[in-house]
């Protein structure tokens, strides 16, 4: 059996091309304006995917209009209201019945599980009678749900721009008993809360949890040897090892885009700095020194900078210094305080923690400190985390009291703020790339 | 994020009858640990002389900080002071310095914040005259709070460096 990766699946599909290509493209007709306050998301018509099993192909649908609601740009229609009820990608549809149901967006589906899955789809532009998307995919049949990721990616990245982000997974910190004494272990999900997996058995205290970019290695802390210490975890084997031996305590670890580094914290003496170490171990560089709190280092995505949080001038800012330490300069100036730095992937925005005013804010900045927005506010927020394309961000919020925390999701314009569901509490989401 | 009068007394009743618990828990275990020196000598509720029940009831096992900060109050001061005179007194033991944060702040942060605290303690006691070879410290950062409530009267609780006798 071959498994067919993302990539070789996009490959597959541009080559079935004589399958799906058969009709005009509309390019850039049909298409969301993802900016602006006269914001509308795009109605969009998804019928159940033209299946052998009828109940396969509703599944495969739902998880295309699941993930298309939730990213608040697309508003599926109720598909019990559609004039037409199962996909169908071998005809043209009847433009003049779409027009009439008002639906100017119509995806058709069809999906088969035999060795692999395969699943075809057409996205038409009904006003123009034109066909905006034709792709194929194949996955391995295990991964029934992630074809339909792949799917909403495609129709996401042909009518909002940019790349899409549902087939990704988030690794995030379990939680559950009393507050006092809460166990937290590591788990991991797909990105819209499905196919839970522990990783960790809550012996001890595991906590903030972060992706390296070839998705399989974790950096976490892990409270195992008493003071907490950054480990790393391979997924695909379940090995862990700590990481570097330096200082009383290490925490607040970070991959370097090339995901050869980890930058982290070390304590000594009440002290807290910045340092750097190669994956495959080494001598541990120091990036920062003094006596301040320097801690939540997220590097840049060409790796050349490091934005972190220190509360070397007093209340806890954000700074950013060269990949190899030194010279930091601050660049959060608001009233209250700023942690949790952390660039986006795209390289235009770093999003943070801010506190003022009595409550706690996940907002966005420029990598210069300018042009800060808030984008969601409560009792406590804090954490995020960013979706590969840049557009959407996970952190966690907690009512407070005898309550945990749970995940959720608001885009880079503050719309859309959704709680992700998870079986317990759940914290430090980090998000991955798309999957390969 | 108003809660209930009624409610928030509730949940600091239970959150301090918790705590009680804990403490019985650990003076119960360490009498088990060190051997009961004789129940006629235990004070008014305070532990035998030299037990780790007088120490938490008697001599006071926690200092408490203010919010964002690792300076020992003089109230902080005059508890450290009792603590080392006592650990100088029973050189028996050893201790391991709790520090901890409230949840008014990030849990990267919090962890540092818990281990600066912790850091202060030792160093305040060592300055008395402990060995720093009977010290260890931990933080914990944000993440065993022990009073449970969404304003400053659990907030000042947990802001603490506890020293645990060992």
């Amino acid at each position: 059996m071959t498994l067919l990766t993302r990539r070789s699946a996009l490959k597959l599909g541009l080559a079935g091309g004589a399958l799906l290509a058969t009709s005009p493209m509309a390019m850039a007709q049909l298409r969301i304006v993802v900016e602006g306050a006269n914001f509308q998301p795009l109605p969009i018509a998804i019928p159940d995917f033209a299946s052998s099993d009828p109940t396969f192909g509703r599944e495969i649908a739902d998880i295309v209009r699941n993930n298309l609601r939730r990213s608040g740009l697309f508003l599926p229609l109720d598909p019990a209201s559609l004039p037409v009820q199962a996909g169908d990608v071998n005809g043209t549809p009847d433009f003049n019945v779409w027009r009439t149901a008002n639906v100017d967006a119509l995806v058709m589906g069809s999906v088969e599980r035999g060795g692999q899955i395969s699943s075809s789809v057409r996205v038409w532009d009904t006003q123009q009678a034109a066909q905006v998307v034709g792709k194929s995919y194949n996955t391995d049949p295990n991964s029934a749900r992630r074809i339909g990721h792949i799917v909403s990616d495609a129709i996401y990245e042909q009518l909002a721009g940019g790349t899409g982000y549902f087939d990704t997974r988030v690794i995030y910190t379990a939680e559950s008993g009393p507050k006092a004494n809460r166990t937290r272990r590591l788990a991991i999900m797909d990105q819209d809360g499905a196919n839970v997996q522990y990783l960790t058995d809550g012996a001890s205290m595991a906590l903030t949890p972060r992706f390296s970019p070839n998705g399989d290695l974790v950096t976490y802390m892990n409270f195992a040897d008493g003071n907490p210490q950054v480990y790393l975890l391979q997924l695909s084997s379940g090995r862990q090892q700590r990481l570097a031996n330096v200082g009383a305590m290490t925490f607040a670890p970070r991959f370097s885009p090339d995901g050869g580094t980890v930058a982290f914290s070390v304590e000594q003496g009440g002290a807290t700095n910045i340092y750097a170490v190669s994956t495959n171990g080494g001598q541990p560089a120091q990036l920062t020194s003094g006596a301040a709190i320097d801690t939540g280092p997220s590097y840049s995505p060409d790796g050349g900078r490091i934005v972190f949080e220190s509360d070397r001038g007093g209340s806890p800012q954000i700074y950013m210094m060269g990949a190899g330490g030194g010279n930091a300069q601050r660049i959060s100036f608001g009233q209250g305080s700023y942690s949790t730095p952390v660039w986006s992937p795209k390289g235009d925005l770093i999003a943070f923690t801010r506190q003022s005013g009595g409550q706690f804010h996940i907002g966005i900045m420029a990598p210069d400190g300018s042009g800060e927005r808030l984008l969601y506010s409560s009792y406590h927020a804090e954490g995020p985390t960013w979706a590969p394309n840049g557009r959407v961000i996970m952190f966690f919020q907690d009512p407070g009291g005898n309550d945990g925390p749970r995940l959720m999701s608001v885009d880079i314009w503050g719309r859309n703020p959704q709680t992700i569901a998870t079986e317990s509490y759940a914290s430090d989401p980090s998000w991955s790339g798309l999957r390969s | 994020m108003a809660i209930p009068a009624p409610f928030s007394t509730a949940l600091r009743a239970a959150a301090m009858l918790f705590f009680v618990v804990v403490v019985a828990a650990c003076s119960r275990s360490s009498n088990d640990a060190v051997g009961l020196t004789g129940a006629g000598n235990l004070g008014p509720g305070g532990g035998a002389p030299g037990s780790q029940q007088e120490f938490i009831v008697t001599v006071g096992d926690r200092v408490f900080f203010t919010t964002d900060s690792s300076s020992l109050t003089s109230e902080a001061m005059a508890t450290l002071d009792k603590q080392a005179a006592w650990l100088n007194q029973y050189q028996n033991y050893r201790v391991m310095i709790e520090g901890h944060a409230d949840e008014r702040g990030t849990r990267e942060y919090n962890i540092a914040l818990g281990a600066r605290r912790a850091s202060v303690v030792v160093n305040y006691l060592v300055s008395k005259g402990v060995n720093g070879q009977r010290i260890t410290s931990q933080s914990f950062g944000k993440e065993r709070p022990v009073a449970i409530c969404n304003d400053i009267s659990c907030w000042s609780q947990n802001r603490r460096a506890v020293t645990v006798v060992q």
